[in-house]
């Protein structure tokens, strides 16, 4: 039944090894997605529905990965979220568990343990977080404290542009150019 | 006024905070208000209103599936700021928007190029993850030498990020590799763990899809596995290796080392034991010390109260169960205990195993094991349970069963098991054994009649294919019946109204074989001095009917007569005309029937009668190859593609899982046969022969008599296949079972013929053909690339390319390599002299090897 759609979702060859990141909330709320393939809108809908509705159903004592469409989804629960991320049948399930363990320590180190209110108004930056961990679905950085550095000084950057820039006489100067 | 318009909207706009907490209030109307909003927003002249603006789009987008495609083109617009916030923004609304057919995408490459040489690492860094994301044929092959450039760059972060980039470069434009593999390949040899873990990474990725084109490039790849210190860097050239290995088995004894020594660690990371093991199964089965220490340490998984090790440590066991299901049998307590465990997952990943376990000693055994937890299982694991075991007991025809008698008591209770959705299959092989098996037949009757006449069944749907292969069983083989009025009653009791009208008719006919056989026993018995020879066969014992007295006879016919009538009025018009046929017969002979005790005439209309029916359903029907029909050639001019070829989509799933019936149209015309064909194809087992070829057959039978059941009246669908094939040899070997005497040994036939393995082959060839083409080129690629590294085949391949390679750059990279590997030379045989066992293996390999390896 359902796996003859699992062509029509995924492309025929794989290139990396994350398909997809979700971070789901207890009561089914998406709270950050992030595709390394090309999935259009509405598939994106169907797989976080598929997938949300398998996890949270889930007991607490089972082991965390599910057999999904030929693909596996490793997932594990933090206090009320759910982050949930999408391999291949002969990665590594554990390797995979331990990048999400590390995403979450370095999002508690930047928000001060984190909690699903930080990622629900900083998305953004649990993005740009995300982003220097995985590049195109592959592990890019495995030193916590870098991803620290890269971030902080790229938050710099962008609020010594503000300053500059959030002025109200500046917005009129330039609305009125 | 436009332009204070928009002031108002810049000073007013909604921050994407004010939009989460607007989203908090009160989802459905905000949505679509906030939306209203961007779209007049993003099209300000101002890129701070626009960028906000896109970010909200973006979130609404990311977590609650709005459309953004429509905003392609200002997110573009706000990528080309001059500000970093701003192109961050962009940029994370491009990798999250654009696809390969989004219009404005070429508008970027511009964009791109300048970030790419931004001097801001954090730019580049952005542009970089665009393009990973993004990246078409385009795109890469017009920034690949900005890509070539930042391979090289000396900030780490931009480094890492342009290794990471080359995957999908690579992937969507092979010739990049002529620039940029060179330097890929120099970084296997870097210091920084970072940079390390993203060229391993891309490398285990490359691998993965052509293992052949990265041999060369194993001394690098095993000095990582030695020397690293990184679990996930561990782990990529792991895989890296099994790959390899898989190719080149000299390999798989030069790595077991390694591997040992990792997976012997006090305090190795679970995360790299378990790919140290799923290595060993996968690819290094055939070195003893690695596969005894690897199961050894998968059992320390099962014994594990982590759900997720016992889980992985099924699954691996699954990988070397094949090859050698000792290490599976070792663990069996712990796979049966596994059955019972709280996770769906874990209980499929136990079944597997059991039924990789299953041999004709001990299907007995597992099967009721199996049985019992289907019994206690939720429906779904149920059916999982009972697919299983029909799957693995009817593997190349029946292969582990040697008592059918069991097997199909087996098969009976399933369809009992009270969750049981497995209809089909269980019909499938009911009627499958019948006809190939013929010494099944005494009790495949005894169970059908078990199943006719417990009326509770046939509420349950999922049961109704069960008993319709039973209701088939129980009219062809009548004879084996010991009630034939029982069995008619059965299947014209009230409660068949259930049915749909499919069955019934099979039903019906069913019914209509058992009046025939027993009017012909009655008449028989009858003919020559009566009685005593009745008495006689029924007290022996050889024959399992009991005689018919007149009036056992006619209570037959009355009660048949009965539950018929009311059928003849029914819609479904082939319910209705077999009711009738019986009806019609009924009324040819019912009146002789009282008559027939005086009268000693063997001449009547209805002798004749009887006997003609008898005939026609004598044909013992036989297992089919399912693909006979494909032996029939195309007669000429017939256009069979033209205007049926979309039937085949809607027919293959019907087909499929039966064999196909051969069913040609020089039989339709046969007015007498045709009912036996319906009948045939509603069992969809079998075919009847072409009365015409009866002689062409018989000289068949005397050449190939090998070929043929013992049974007189055999399988046409061989003869015409033979005739095809005409040597005896191409002729696939018997598909059926020709067990002579199921308790004694069992004759089982050859394995499965090669014609069938081919159908199952068909399926999965259609995947791995569809994208190949950038694949070859890139492989071919990268074989030129690491040309002067690899000899022997890999440069005899490659000189066939020869028009790609010749290129100044390539000649200059591969003869840097031969220095380089020379300098590689020297390092690790210093290694290896350290190391006996090392050396002593070096020493003994042919030529090729330290080639590969040293």
């Amino acid at each position: 039944g359902t796996d003859d759609h699992s062509s029509d979702l995924f492309w025929e060859s794989r290139i990396n090894m994350i398909h997809f990141v979700l971070l789901v909330s207890r009561q089914g709320k998406v709270r950050l997605t992030k595709w390394y393939s090309p999935y259009t809108q509405k598939e994106r809908s169907k797989v976080i529905r598929e997938l949300s509705g398998v996890i949270l159903n889930r007991g607490p004592k089972l082991c965390n990965f599910i057999e999904w469409r030929g693909y596996k989804v490793v997932y594990k629960r933090y206090a009320s979220l759910y982050f949930c991320m999408c391999i291949d049948e002969a990665d590594n399930e554990l390797e995979v568990l331990e990048i999400i363990h590390h995403y979450v320590e370095i999002l508690d180190r930047y928000f001060g343990s984190v909690c699903e209110l930080d990622l629900i108004f900083n998305f953004h930056k649990a993005y740009y977080i995300l982003d220097e961990l995985l590049i195109a679905g592959e592990l890019q950085e495995s030193s916590k404290k870098t991803v620290a550095r890269i971030i902080s000084a790229q938050d710099q950057l962008v609020e010594a542009a503000k300053e500059e820039a959030s002025s109200i006489s500046n917005i009129i100067a330039q609305a009125t150019k | 006024m436009a332009s204070s318009n928009s002031l108002m909207d810049s000073l007013f706009q909604r921050s994407l905070e004010d939009l989460i907490k607007g989203l908090r209030l009160g989802e459905s109307t905000f949505i679509s208000k906030s939306l209203e909003e961007i779209r007049r927003e993003i099209k300000l002249t101002d890129l701070s209103t626009k960028s906000v603006a896109l970010q909200k789009l973006s979130y609404l987008a990311a977590l609650h599936g709005v459309d953004m495609t429509w905003a392609a083109f200002h997110a573009v617009e706000v990528v080309s700021s001059s500000r970093f916030a701003h192109k961050r923004i962009g940029y994370h609304a491009i990798a999250q928007s654009f696809s390969d057919q989004t219009p404005v995408l070429l508008l970027i490459t511009n964009q791109l190029r300048k970030d790419l040489n931004s001097s801001n690492e954090y730019e580049v860094s952005l542009a970089l993850e665009c393009l990973a994301r993004i990246g078409t044929d385009d795109l890469a092959r017009d920034l690949t030498s900005e890509v070539f450039t930042l391979l090289g760059s000396s900030k780490a972060l931009v480094r890492k990020k342009a290794i990471g980039v080359v995957l999908r470069v690579f992937d969507k434009y092979p010739d990049a590799v002529k620039v940029c593999f060179k330097r890929l390949v120099e970084n296997l040899e870097s210091s920084d763990p970072q940079l390390l873990s993203a060229v391993v990474g891309v490398f285990c990725e490359l691998t993965a899809k052509d293992p052949r084109s990265y041999l060369p490039l194993a001394p690098e790849f095993y000095k990582i596995l030695v020397d690293s210190r990184n679990n996930w860097v561990l782990i990529k050239v792991l895989k890296i290796f099994a790959k390899l290995a898989s190719i080149e088995p000299r390999l798989a004894k030069k790595v077991a080392d390694p591997v040992c020594e990792h997976m012997r660690k006090q305090n190795v990371g679970k995360s790299l034991l378990f790919e140290c093991i799923r290595t060993v199964f996968s690819s290094l089965s055939d070195q003893e010390v690695p596969l005894k220490l690897a199961v050894v340490k998968i059992r320390e998984f099962l014994m594990d109260d982590d759900p997720n090790l016992k889980y992985l440590g099924l699954h691996a066991l699954s990988i070397v169960a094949p090859k050698h299901l000792w290490a599976v049998l070792e663990n069996k307590e712990a796979v049966v205990k596994a059955m019972s465990d709280e996770d769906p997952n874990v209980k499929r990943e136990a079944l597997h195993l059991l039924m990789a376990m299953v041999n004709e000693d001990n299907v007995t055994e597992i099967s009721r094991i199996l049985m019992n937890y289907a019994l206690k299982s939720d429906p779904l694991f149920c059916n999982e349970i009972i697919g299983s075991i029909l799957v693995a007991c009817s593997r190349d025809s029946y292969e582990i069963i040697v008592d059918f008698d069991w097997y199909l008591s087996l098969l009976s209770e399933m369809a009992r098991v009270p969750n049981c959705q497995r209809g089909k299959e269980i019909e499938h092989q009911l009627i499958d054994i019948g006809t190939r098996v013929k010494d099944a037949r005494l009790e495949l009757v005894r169970v059908s009649r078990a199943l006719l006449i417990d009326p509770a069944l046939l509420g349950n749907q999922y049961l109704h294919p069960i008993l319709s292969a039973a209701a088939w069983a129980s009219g062809e083989y009548v004879e084996f019946s010991k009630a034939p009025y029982e069995i008619a009653e059965a299947l014209l009791q009230p409660r068949t109204c259930l049915l749909p009208h499919s069955i019934r008719a099979i039903y019906i006919h069913s019914a209509f074989k058992v009046l025939v056989f027993s009017l012909g026993v009655y008449f028989s018995a009858q003919e020559p001095t009566s009685s005593s020879l009745v008495q006689e066969s029924t007290s022996s014992g050889s024959s399992a009917v009991n005689g018919f007295t007149c009036d056992s006879i006619s209570s037959l016919v009355s009660m048949i007569e009965l539950g018929l009538c009311s059928l003849s009025g029914t819609i479904d018009v082939e319910v209705q005309e077999r009711a009738k046929n019986i009806l019609g017969f009924i009324g040819i002979i019912k009146h002789e029937i009282a008559e027939k005790a005086t009268s000693q005439d063997s001449e009547t209309e209805v002798h004749r009668a009887i006997a003609f029916m008898e005939d026609v359903f004598s044909e013992e029907l036989g297992p089919v190859s399912s693909t006979a029909q494909e032996k029939v050639p195309l007669p000429e001019g017939l256009e069979l593609n033209e205007n049926l070829e979309g039937l085949q989509e809607i027919c293959r799933e019907v087909l499929e899982p039966m064999a196909e019936s051969d069913y040609s149209s020089d039989k339709v015309s046969f007015s007498v046969a045709k009912l036996r064909i319906r009948d045939q194809e509603e069992a969809s087992s079998s075919s009847s022969p072409p009365l015409e070829s009866s002689s062409l057959l018989a000289e068949h039978r005397k050449r190939h008599g090998l070929y043929y059941l013992s049974s007189q009246k055999s399988d046409d669908h061989k003869d015409r296949d033979g005739n095809d094939n005409n040597t005896s040899n191409e002729y696939p070997p018997a598909n059926e079972i020709s067990v002579d005497s199921f308790k004694s040994k069992k004759k089982l036939s050859k394995p499965r013929p090669v014609v069938v393995k081919l159908d199952e082959g068909d399926e999965p060839k259609t995947k791995p053909d569809a994208s190949s083409s950038n694949d070859e080129r890139l492989s071919r690629a990268i074989q030129t690339a690491l040309m002067g590294k690899g000899k022997g085949k890999e440069k005899e391949r490659v000189k066939e390319n020869h028009e790609i390679n010749l290129d100044t750059e390539n000649i200059e990279q591969s003869s840097r390599r031969e220095k380089k590997k020379k300098k590689n030379g020297e390092r690790s045989s210093k290694r290896s002299s350290r190391r006996q066992k090392d050396k002593e293996a070096s020493v003994t390999k042919p030529v090729e090897v330290p080639d590969l390896l040293l």
